[in-house]
């Protein structure tokens, strides 16, 4: 599957949820579909975008955190799934976009390439709800499934290794930092 | 083990009067008593993490969602939080309240903690991160209040040096 079609398909959730997303393709991508003061997008400090989903979730519990991740980012912070695991937050959905490279430095292969498996090393982490999707449709079913159920879920969709032309969109990354924050006070 | 279990209250009286409600902790000797005070507090969601850079993130996500909060940390954790220091907490402009457990200083008896210790203000400084002592009770309060305060107002790490004075009590 293609991410855009994934992000796409998904986002009637993503509108209605707190979102955090990765650098790169993933964050632009989103913005091309549409963004919401809701959406905040971390640029660099990859690996920390699961801990800034944590740090809202155990912060917010009354409300939904979506975390859209990647193959590379969870590799740098894969001791980050242990700490998912150990909080639990039942209002946090961890979905790892898995293209097995890293797209937006010149495509060099991750380790999700050569057999690593993101779900599995979740799972083994005590992520309580972990599965792989490789099509739109069991992505969509994944994500409505955690959302109905209230409980830690990590979700690998594998997605083709393509994006954007470009990765710098018009929103400044404070911009967005400082309207992000004015809408979860107002929320 | 003679880390000072009043000066540990002392701190963490501190952080309740200035309303941090979330703590993010790696054990590490001095922090020890901080950390057990937090696990018996009702009020306190403390995480415990497998590295301290993810406590970045896990402030970040605090501030950004309204909850005050703090991190307890090793100086040798502090130099492996440091591109989330740069590339989330500078970058994006969120104030962190980093309590810095000071090893390597003078009167370090472990040889491992020497080099670390050496680097550490150093690393603060080219950093930009304003920094300041705790090494007496006294001032615990004030300090701490103070460090808050200037990271609210510049929307920038702040750190806070335990020192060996204050946290640990050698034996008679």
């Amino acid at each position: 599957m293609r991410r855009l079609d994934a992000l796409t398909a998904i986002y009637p959730r993503l509108q209605e949820s707190i979102v955090v997303t990765i650098m790169g393709a993933v964050a632009a991508e989103l913005q091309s579909i549409g963004h919401q003061p809701n959406f905040f997008y971390l640029q660099h400090a990859m690996g920390l975008a699961s801990s800034i989903g944590l740090g809202i979730a155990l912060s917010r519990p009354s409300q939904r955190v979506i975390v859209l991740d990647g193959d590379g980012s969870v590799l740098m912070n894969l001791g980050g799934l242990t700490t998912l695991a150990r909080y639990r937050p039942h209002n946090l959905i961890h979905v790892v976009f898995d293209n097995e490279s890293l797209l937006s430095v010149g495509g060099f292969p991750t380790a999700t390439s050569t057999g690593s498996d993101l779900a599995a090393i979740a799972h083994a982490a005590g992520v309580p709800h972990t599965c792989t999707a490789t099509e739109i449709e069991a992505l969509v079913v994944a994500v409505n499934d955690a959302v109905a159920r209230r409980e830690l879920a990590t979700i690998v969709a594998k997605v083709e290794a393509v994006g954007p032309a470009a990765f710098v969109t018009d929103l400044g990354l404070l911009e967005n930092r400082f309207e992000f924050q004015r809408w979860l006070r107002q929320h | 083990m003679p880390v000072s279990t009043s000066s540990s209250q002392v701190i963490y009286d501190a952080l309740k009067a200035n309303g941090i409600r979330l703590l993010s902790a790696l054990p590490e000797t001095w922090l020890v008593h901080l950390i057990r005070l937090a696990e018996d507090d009702p009020d306190m969601i403390l995480v415990r993490l497998a590295k301290e850079e993810e406590g970045v993130g896990i402030s970040a996500g605090a501030h950004l969602a309204g909850v005050k909060s703090a991190m307890l940390m090793q100086n040798h954790g502090f130099l492996a939080s440091i591109n989330g220091i740069v590339s989330c907490a500078q970058l994006y402009r969120i104030p962190l309240l980093m309590l810095i457990s000071y090893r390597g200083e003078f009167g370090e008896r472990d040889p491992w903690q020497t080099e670390g210790g050496g680097v550490t203000e150093d690393l603060l400084r080219a950093l930009r991160i304003p920094f300041a002592y705790l090494d007496s009770p006294d001032h615990v309060g004030s300090r701490i209040r103070k460090a808050q305060t200037l990271a609210a107002s510049a929307n920038k790490p702040v750190a806070l040096l335990l020192c060996r004075d204050l946290m640990w009590e050698e034996p008679a």
